[in-house]
């Protein structure tokens, strides 16, 4: 099996849940609606032999605006992976069904995205941040994040300026 | 009458013994949680409920830091995610830009990165054999370990300066070439190498207490192996013969030959603790075999592609992973064109390993529980990365 032939069962399967290829080089993505990501997965994992998730991750893309949560399901009957793509509202109210249901892989990577992106995982087991402190404010991988300068009145030592790390503290 | 005292009997002896749940903080620092982690266990008596492992202690926001960075500045960033792997990290990322540039990596550079990443792994093998064997009470074997490992970290030391953190694997090839009396230093490890597997084996693998203490514990079917995206040595482990040299060859990997080791249930369950320390055992003699295949004939040549100094990818996207010591180390990249990256996401396996064991600790002792996290061979730094 090819990436086209997954895109041709996918595209025939889900007629309104798949809006399209995205070609980029060297790895192209398959555009999922998100409302259609839970069934699109779970015909990936029960029709199509992928039976693992390898990552779930988010992009953001503030010149579009959106952001984006992306899947790498892997299939070790076909010896590869399908990246799925899936478009969401740049806002705090980002929200897409988990599919820890189907991949328990989904778990933590799920909370990593909602970490780093405050992208919303519905029904989701333990909804909550796992690499940050859970008590911090804002979604540090957001392009427009701006480190606070202090976490419970400690400086936070590394902030960024201009893009750039800087070392500093209390400026 | 009697019906009643016996009843009252029973309501006392639970009074007295109190079998409530016990809450059991492990971590951040404990000897046997491999760095700092912490694991909430739930006990009741000697039996675990529940073990949360809670992560995030060495989070270095490395893929903020990424973004920030331009391509190459990035590189000794990744060498400290697995902070015991770091020439197998680094060669991932490498690998990941080059798809992306479209670049060859010249032949003899090939070799080289083939050669050290190998070697490697044996050290990253040889933390895990002598660690576990400190988590089961074997003090010589850390001491063992740690001794042949240091012969590779001297190799390592001769080519890149560097001890732990080498930054040695450069986009489009190697930092330095090698010159030949490391080559002839490799070939004296090897030789001094060779037999010390099966010492290594005899003295801990196939030793009585430590078979009794790790078979039949912490069993990873295939099946959990594939819904919490487990690879490396878990899938092997487990009995799935999957090796990304193998399937997915990158670098010069499909000119040599070697074995998978899988599991087979020796001891016991197939994919216990057992099974996925003798596939790492194993793993090393294979790395051995490879590094002979290669060390004589290195081709001349330059050490690295010319790549120019700022390095700029066309647009696009790739997720590239490699076969690290502790599974796939995948790199997804976006680039936007410019000379930074867009999006830099590491796909750690430690972090699928650690999270499988809630699932593989209920109902374990407490000791088995430490026979577990030792087998799962996590770097809180790639966790955490």
């Amino acid at each position: 099996m090819t990436f086209e032939d997954i895109f041709t069962s996918l595209s025939q399967k889900f007629p309104q849940g798949i809006l399209g290829k995205e070609e980029t080089k060297p790895d192209a993505s398959i555009k999922v609606d998100p409302s259609a990501i839970h069934d699109v997965l779970k015909f990936l994992r029960d029709e199509l032999h992928f039976e693992t998730l390898h990552m779930v991750s988010g992009v953001d893309y503030p010149a579009l605006p959106a952001l984006c949560v992306v899947y790498h399901p892997g299939s070790y009957t076909h010896k590869m992976i399908v990246p799925l793509k899936v478009y969401l509202p740049r806002t705090d109210e980002a929200k897409v069904a988990s599919v820890t249901d189907l991949y328990k892989a989904a778990n933590w990577h799920e909370r990593e995205t909602y970490d780093m992106f405050g992208i919303q995982f519905l029904n989701h087991p333990d909804h909550r941040r796992i690499l940050c402190p859970e008590d911090w404010v804002g979604f540090p991988l957001r392009k427009d994040y701006v480190t606070p300068d202090y976490y419970n009145g400690m400086p936070v030592p590394l902030f960024f300026e201009d893009g750039a790390p800087t070392e500093g503290g209390a400026h | 009458m009697q019906n009643e005292l016996n009843n009252t009997g029973t309501a006392e002896l639970k009074e007295t013994l109190r079998t409530d749940e016990l809450l059991l903080n492990m971590g951040p620092q404990h000897p046997s949680t491999h760095g700092v982690l912490r694991v909430v266990v739930t006990t009741d008596g000697e039996i675990v409920k529940e073990a949360k492992p809670e992560i995030g202690y060495l989070h270095r926001c490395f893929e903020k830091h990424a973004e920030a960075s331009d391509y190459i500045a990035v590189s000794p960033y990744v060498d400290r995610l697995d902070y015991l792997a770091s020439m197998n990290n680094s060669m991932g990322y490498a690998i990941a830009v080059e798809s992306m540039l479209g670049i060859e990596v010249p032949r003899r550079a090939e070799y080289i990165r083939v050669i050290i990443s190998e070697l490697q792994r044996i050290a990253s093998h040889l933390m895990s054999y002598g660690t576990y064997g400190l988590d089961m009470g074997a003090f010589t074997a850390f001491m063992y370990g740690f001794r042949d490992r240091e012969m590779i970290l001297d190799i390592f030391e001769k080519i890149s300066g560097a001890r732990l953190l080498y930054n040695y694997m450069w986009i489009g090839g190697t930092y330095r070439d090698i010159t030949p009396d490391v080559v002839q230093q490799i070939k004296d490890f090897l030789v001094y190498f060779k037999p010390k597997v099966e010492e290594y084996n005899n003295l801990v693998t196939y030793n009585k207490i430590f078979v009794e203490r790790t078979r039949d514990i912490g069993v990873i079917d295939l099946k959990t192996c594939h819904t919490y995206g487990l690879t490396g040595v878990m899938l092997r482990g487990a009995g799935l013969k999957w090796d990304l040299r193998k399937e997915h060859p990158y670098s010069i990997y499909k000119e040599v030959e070697f074995d998978i080791p899988v599991g087979t249930g020796q001891m016991g369950t197939l994919g216990d603790c057992w099974d996925r320390h003798i596939v790492r055992m194993k793993e090393m003699i294979q790395s051995i075999r490879i590094i002979e295949q290669l060390i004589d004939g290195i081709p001349e040549g330059p050490h690295r592609a010319k790549v120019g100094k700022v390095i700029k990818p066309p647009a696009g996207e790739a997720y590239s992973r490699t076969e690290c010591p502790r599974g796939e180390l995948g790199f997804y990249i976006i680039s936007d064109g410019t000379g930074k990256p867009f999006r830099v996401r590491c796909k750690s396996p430690c972090f699928m390993n650690i999270s499988t064991l809630n699932e593989l600790s209920q109902g374990v002792m407490v000791a088995d529980l430490i026979a577990t996290i030792g087998s799962l061979d996590i770097v809180l730094g790639e966790v955490d990365r």
